[in-house]
């Protein structure tokens, strides 16, 4: 559970409870079976957006093909009772399975993709499962009464108890999704929604995350199928498997508003009515029209309120309550790492490593050490391959060859989360934040990130927020923070994973002098708490202060090593930043 | 008897490749250009390759206005003609839909704004579809010539094969191509091919050097939506076709430009002539329900053997 998230939890569950129960009496006065019908299938829809919002809301996964779990689940639930007479109450939790074995099978190859190219792939899936269907002669299958026993069947005469039951399926949807948004799960998917990288680099295992976020809702989209085809009780490959179903889940859900578990329920419940009314009273006249009113409800949407309903009516009428800081004594729940002595033995050691793109050698043959408790620094004129060096050692780029030994440890050939969890915390050239995320919670990335406990993970964050000084903006979003407080949130968020090595890439770009100042002085901190730091900075004042080494590269090699003053005097060194006149003049 | 049904089967299966895969081709350009340019990926291209059948369909069978030029000719004219519509047509989505979710106005932004581009343009393909019905009816139609079933007869070739070359298609090969060309030298050498290709590589630095755009994006779009028509115009004459014909084929455009290389209009071109082919081949073996879950399996098997396409920009830089 995240930090404050029981309380909201419970707030939700609550207006989840009076929303049912309203909506369930609402339903009874209704007897016109039509009506009743489009009453079942507002929660139906409604629990396929939610399954929907899962990987593609928090997750970011933009998924137009899920109807393919849908479909799984209607054709499970109607061949199991055509072929093997099996009832629906056990078709569905069998189609709730296949639907995450699909999701297992589907999300193996597509996760290797990102952005659009996994939008379209999965477009492909319930298409051509569709063409495969009518291929084997399943246009059009009936489910078969059981008059001897309708309700081992779930056969009702009441209309009444299909809606009971389907808010009840949903009921217990919107609980799942609740508990994931507020757990480390639905943070791990936030963070690898707005910046998978800086996810990754703060120990979030995005793959693994997306994956299980694809099985959970591949299962809750199946039991929405299942559950349809129980109540349509015909199903044909166009009406479960076709683009309509899958554009039907991206409708209701971002109408409702994107990544609340309440988008979902809110645009099914308006634009399902709206269109089933529309279809009914002017589908002879106008076939189609419930199509072209789902195109305009999201066009619309997107032009004005691009994340929704909800988002949109929270933010006019209820100000967000920003979290209450959380107090210092959090902190100190967390057993500080002692101080390790100045030992000198390596911690980390580079060998030869070298990388090219193409015929650029941006990084080659660069050897260095960093000792337990030391502050390297890295400088050298724009295109040394500083940066490039980096991405190698935390595993963003494969190296080409070489080996770097973390404590002997090879670091190379590891996923950047990986490289993370050894005890390697980076910071970006440019800032990568979760700009929607409060403060806390992109730290608490960090800490999730190292595997630490809801508890320690909480301690740990706030802890990291105290060592940088910005406990008291911990409810703030990153998206209203200014660049110092971001630079030094990308450091927190480093720390609160308990790192034995920090890479820094330009902590002071952009930053004023006296800002600077700040920032070193929390460096400095950093330092006397024993903590091991390799640094890339063009501000040489900085750099002289801070570092008590520097490695200097040019084109990709190591023109030099050594202390700071000796380091500043090298010919070469001069040479390469200011040029072979400039030394001339001097020497002369 | 057997090797002589399967060399028929083969050539004539080559021969199709080749024709319908230049169509295929000149209707991927159309998609290619609007990403090349844009980075837009246009869910909506199927229905633009629709509207283009319309237009046609209007133009030489349903209104007659080009029925004087007779059922040879007029055909062919009318898919031409159904460019300068819906390049209109493509002109005005991108004025009042698209560049509000695009261009300058979302670079820099959260992803790009990649999310509400998706959403715009499969509102866009929902409601042109479904519209569609309501304006053009659910009946299949078809622009009629009487050269869809002629065909040119090439042979014997070995005992009794004979290749079958159907003049109708022959004919929209032949256009496809002449209008891909003109294309391509269009692009290549004209101020406007450059000012297209200048907002493609870095819109922010175009602006700088005094091009408009958004105007040029605006003509991308339209150009990209004409080209599609096109080829849904040269299709026309010999599928029948409905409002929904444009799902049948966005998959086809999806594939081709993937393949070729997103952002190359040449490469658009080429991938759709391999579709082409790959679907054509695949009917020697496979029954003809499963012809289209085919394309969907190479279209899979493109992207996921090439995660990041046949092209680069997936660097992301730390």
């Amino acid at each position: 559970m995240r930090h404050g998230a029981g309380q909201q939890l419970r707030f939700n569950l609550t207006v989840l409870a009076v929303v049912s129960v309203a909506y369930l009496v609402l339903a009874s006065f209704v007897a016109n079976s039509y009506y009743q019908l489009i009453l079942t299938l507002v929660p139906v829809w409604a629990l396929f957006g939610v399954s929907w919002n899962i990987l593609s809301g928090y997750g970011g996964q933009l998924s137009f093909g899920h109807a393919s779990f849908f479909g799984i689940g209607a054709y499970t639930v109607t061949l199991a009772v055509v072929y093997w007479s099996l009832s629906p109450w056990i078709g569905i939790p069998l189609g709730m399975i296949l639907g995450g074995l699909a999701a297992v099978l589907i999300g193996l190859p597509t996760f290797r993709l990102r952005g659009h190219y996994f939008a379209l792939s999965m477009l492909a899936y319930p298409l051509a499962i569709l063409y495969v269907l009518q291929y084997l002669g399943f246009q059009e299958v009936s489910m078969p009464m059981h008059r001897d026993h309708p309700a081992a069947f779930m056969e009702f005469a009441e209309p009444r108890v299909y809606t009971l039951i389907a808010v009840l399926l949903l009921v217990a949807g919107v609980v799942v999704s609740l508990l994931i948004e507020n757990s480390r799960f639905g943070l791990a998917l936030l963070a690898i929604r707005q910046n998978e990288l800086a996810a990754e680099a703060a120990g979030i295992n995005a793959r693994l995350w997306k994956m299980r976020a694809l099985v959970v809702s591949g299962m809750m989209a199946a039991v929405a199928g299942g559950f349809y085809a129980r109540i349509l009780l015909v199903v044909t490959p166009d009406s479960v498997f076709g683009m309509l179903v899958s554009a039907q889940a991206v409708v209701v859900t971002l109408f409702g508003g994107v990544a609340s578990v309440w988008g979902p329920v809110i645009g099914a419940a308006i634009l399902v009515p709206l269109a089933e009314t529309l279809q009914a009273e002017l589908g002879t006249y106008l076939p189609g029209i419930q199509g072209v009113v789902y195109g305009v409800a999201i066009i619309g949407v997107m032009l004005l309120s691009p994340d929704g309903l909800f988002w949109t009516i929270r933010d006019r009428w209820f100000g967000q309550k920003a979290p209450e800081p959380i107090p210092d004594s959090t902190a100190s729940a967390v057993p500080v790492r002692p101080a390790s002595a100045h030992s000198g033995a390596p911690l980390l050691k580079v060998e030869s490593l070298s990388r090219a793109f193409g015929g650029l050698k941006a990084v080659s043959e660069v050897s260095f050490s960093i000792g337990e408790g030391e502050i390297l620094g890295i400088i050298g004129p724009n295109g040394a391959g500083k940066t490039t060096l980096f991405n190698v050692l935390n595993g963003v780029l494969s190296a080409d060859e070489g080996s770097a030994r973390l404590d002997g440890v090879e670091m190379l050939g590891k996923k950047t989360f990986a490289v993370c969890r050894m005890g390697v915390g980076r910071t970006f050239q440019v800032v990568r934040s979760f700009p929607r995320l409060p403060l806390l919670d992109n730290v608490m990335v960090g800490a999730y990130g190292a595997g630490l406990s809801d508890r320690d993970a909480i301690a740990s964050a706030a802890r990291a927020l105290i060592q940088v000084g910005l406990q008291h903006q911990s409810g703030v979003v990153a998206a209203q923070l200014t660049n110092k407080q971001l630079r030094l949130m990308e450091l927190a968020r480093a720390l609160a994973g308990h790192p034995r090595l920090l890479l820094l890439d330009e902590a002071l770009a952009g930053l004023g002098r006296e800002e600077c100042d700040d920032v070193l002085h929390v460096l400095a901190q950093l330092r006397q708490q024993g903590m091991t730091i390799c640094i890339i900075e063009h501000t040489m004042h900085a750099m002289m202060r801070l570092a008590d080494r520097f490695v200097v590269l040019d084109h990709g090699r190591v023109l030099a090593t050594g202390l700071p003053r000796a380091v500043v005097e090298d010919h070469a060194v001069i040479e390469a930043y200011l040029g072979k006149k400039w030394l001339a003049r001097q020497d002369a | 008897m057997d090797l002589e049904i399967l060399i028929e089967n083969v050539l004539n299966a080559v021969t199709a490749g080749i024709t319908i895969g230049c169509i295929y081709g000149l209707m991927c350009i159309g998609l290619g250009l609007i990403f090349g340019v844009m980075r837009i990926v246009n869910f909506a291209q199927g229905e633009l390759l629709m509207l283009g059948m319309f237009a046609s369909y209007y133009l030489v069978t349903g209104g007659r206005v080009l029925s004087f030029l007779g059922p040879y000719w007029g055909p062919f004219i009318g898919a031409i003609c159904a460019a300068p519509i819906v390049f209109a047509g493509g002109a005005i989505l991108h004025r009042f839909l698209i560049s509000r979710v695009s261009g300058l106005r979302t670079a820099g932004s959260l992803d790009e704004g990649h999310f509400g581009q998706l959403i715009v343009t499969l509102g866009i393909s929902l409601i042109l579809q479904n519209g569609g019905q309501i304006v053009f009816g659910s009946t299949p139609v078809a622009v009629r010539t009487p050269l869809s079933a002629e065909a040119f007869l090439i042979g014997p070739i070995y005992r009794g094969a004979t290749v079958f070359l159907n003049k109708a298609k022959l004919i929209a090969f032949f256009v496809a191509i002449l209008v891909a060309i003109v294309l391509y030298l269009t692009l290549e050498y004209t101020r406007l091919g450059k000012a297209l290709r200048a907002a493609a590589d870095n819109p922010t630095a175009a602006t700088y050097m005094g091009i408009d755009v958004d105007r040029a994006y605006r003509i991308a779009f339209g150009l990209g939506s004409a080209i599609t028509a096109v080829a849904g115009g040269l299709m026309a004459t010999y599928i029948s076709f409905g409002p929904f014909v444009g799902f049948d084929y966005v998959i086809i455009m999806y594939s081709g430009v993937v393949l070729g290389g997103m952002g190359s209009i040449l490469g658009a071109f080429w991938g759709g002539l391999t579709v082409g082919f790959v679907q054509q081949f695949s009917a020697l073996i496979l029954p003809p329900q499963l012809q289209n879950a085919t394309i969907f399996v190479v279209f899979l098997m493109i992207v996921l053997l090439r995660p990041q396409g046949l092209f680069g920009r997936s660097a992301e830089r730390a």
